[in-house]
């Protein structure tokens, strides 16, 4: 700045020079008859400015940035609500998934025990079934033993009848009975 | 002269600060158009076209030249704000208006064969004076006679006071001579050292050095343009601040 300054006073002075030569006042800045034609020109330029200003440009310009700040400010509040929306939100579905999967825990307990009721039940229906149809079987069966039994008896009380019959001796009805009885036993 | 006797180079660096009628004569009324009268129009023209033009979409989102405007008077809002206080904010219109005429009128002086008003002293001294003026009355009247207590230096020992007085008072009075030569001088000098540069490049073994000369210049000139308006605007605002409150 300060070589500017010499250099610009040095042109300055070279100026002087040369308008000195040419008869017309140095620096143009110092030529006093200009000065009311600058001052009132000057007076009307900084009105028209500031009538622009405070008329016009400043009010717009300071809604505009007030507009905006309040914009940002209410987006940024409808974003904070949104947020807390979405929060109720996952907590509610959070809510009912639970209760979903407890309401289904629930009803597979139930269906199980009711299964397992019908299953005993049916068990131990069968079971008595069973039970009876092997009485049953038992009894039958000793029934067929014991007619066997005196099948066997009558085959052995005749079979030994005949036999004694063709040895030519009389069987005693008696005796026989006992013989077989005696072996039967054995 | 001896720059004419080294061969054709003739340097009028001064030329370029000549008020000239617009529409030919030679008589310079109070109310003659000149080349003053055109470029301080222009900055008017440059401060609607800005301001209002620029901010007609009124968007959320702004458009360049909105942002521009926005920015510009972000600038000086914040600075009129944290400078001046906020009692200061009344003010931001004029503080405006100074800053935008000083701002436009610099940068269209950067303009090749334009014309700079805030060249002249006459136009910064008026600028300087009406900041100076202004500051004082509202001094007087916010503050009456407690206005004064602004050169009575309270920290100060009691004897020093005094002188104290005396320079802070001469200092205040300083005031707008430095206000408005501090402008005027940065640009009236920027201006002429780009003129006497562009002089030398007729001769063609120095051109080239005065070409990248010119150029450096002219980009510490844009820089400058700003720096100015924004020195001037805040020593508006430091003197807007001592008249609201004087107490040190």
């Amino acid at each position: 700045m300060a070589t500017e300054s010499t250099e610009a006073a040095h042109g300055a002075a070279e100026a002087a020079g040369h308008a000195a030569a040419a008869g017309a006042p140095g620096m143009p800045q110092l030529d006093f008859s200009t000065f009311p034609n600058q001052i009132f020109w000057l007076a009307l330029t900084l009105i028209a400015i500031y009538l622009v200003l405070s008329r016009v440009a400043l009010p717009r310009i300071g809604a505009v940035l007030a507009e905006r700040k309040g914009t940002i400010t209410n987006d940024l509040a409808a974003a904070e609500e949104l947020k807390l929306k979405a929060e109720e939100a996952e907590q509610a579905y959070q809510k009912a998934l639970s209760d979903a999967r407890a309401e289904a825990q629930r009803i597979v307990a139930e269906t199980r025990a009711g299964i397992q009721k019908e299953l005993d039940a049916a068990t131990a229906k069968a079971n008595a079934e069973i039970a009876a149809r092997a009485a049953e079987s038992e009894k039958r069966i000793a029934e067929i033993r014991a007619s066997a039994m005196e099948s066997v008896a009558a085959v052995a009380r005749d079979t030994a009848g005949a036999i004694v019959g063709a040895l030519g001796a009389q069987a005693d009805a008696s005796a026989i009975e006992a013989a077989v009885a005696a072996r039967l036993k054995g | 002269m001896a720059t004419e006797a080294e061969g054709g180079i003739s340097i009028h660096p001064m030329d370029q600060f000549i008020i000239k009628p617009l529409f030919g004569g030679e008589h310079i009324a109070f109310y003659t158009p000149t080349n003053a009268t055109l470029w301080m129009a222009l900055a008017v023209l440059a401060t609607i076209g800005l301001l209002v033009v620029g901010t007609r979409g009124r968007a959320i989102v702004p458009s360049r030249m909105q942002s521009v405007a926005e920015l510009a008077y972000g600038f000086v809002y914040k600075m009129v704000e944290d400078v001046a206080g906020k009692d200061g904010l009344k003010f931001f219109p004029y503080i405006m208006t100074l800053f935008m005429f000083i701002v436009l009128a610099n940068f269209l002086g950067l303009i090749p064969m334009s014309f700079t008003p805030t060249s002249h002293i006459a136009v910064t001294a008026v600028l300087a004076g009406l900041v100076f003026v202004t500051v004082t009355v509202l001094g007087f009247v916010k503050n009456g006679a407690h206005f004064l207590e602004l050169f009575w230096v309270k920290s100060a020992p009691l004897p020093l006071r005094p002188i104290l007085a005396v320079i802070e008072l001469i200092s205040y009075f300083v005031r707008p001579v430095s206000h408005s030569i501090r402008l005027a001088g940065n640009i009236m000098a920027g201006h002429a050292v780009l003129k006497v540069f562009a002089g030398f490049a007729a001769v063609a073994w120095i051109a080239p050095a005065s070409i990248l000369a010119i150029t450096a210049i002219y980009a510490l000139e844009v820089l400058v343009a700003f720096i100015q308006a924004y020195v001037f605007t805040i020593l508006t605002c430091v003197y807007l601040k001592d008249a609201l409150h004087p107490h040190h």
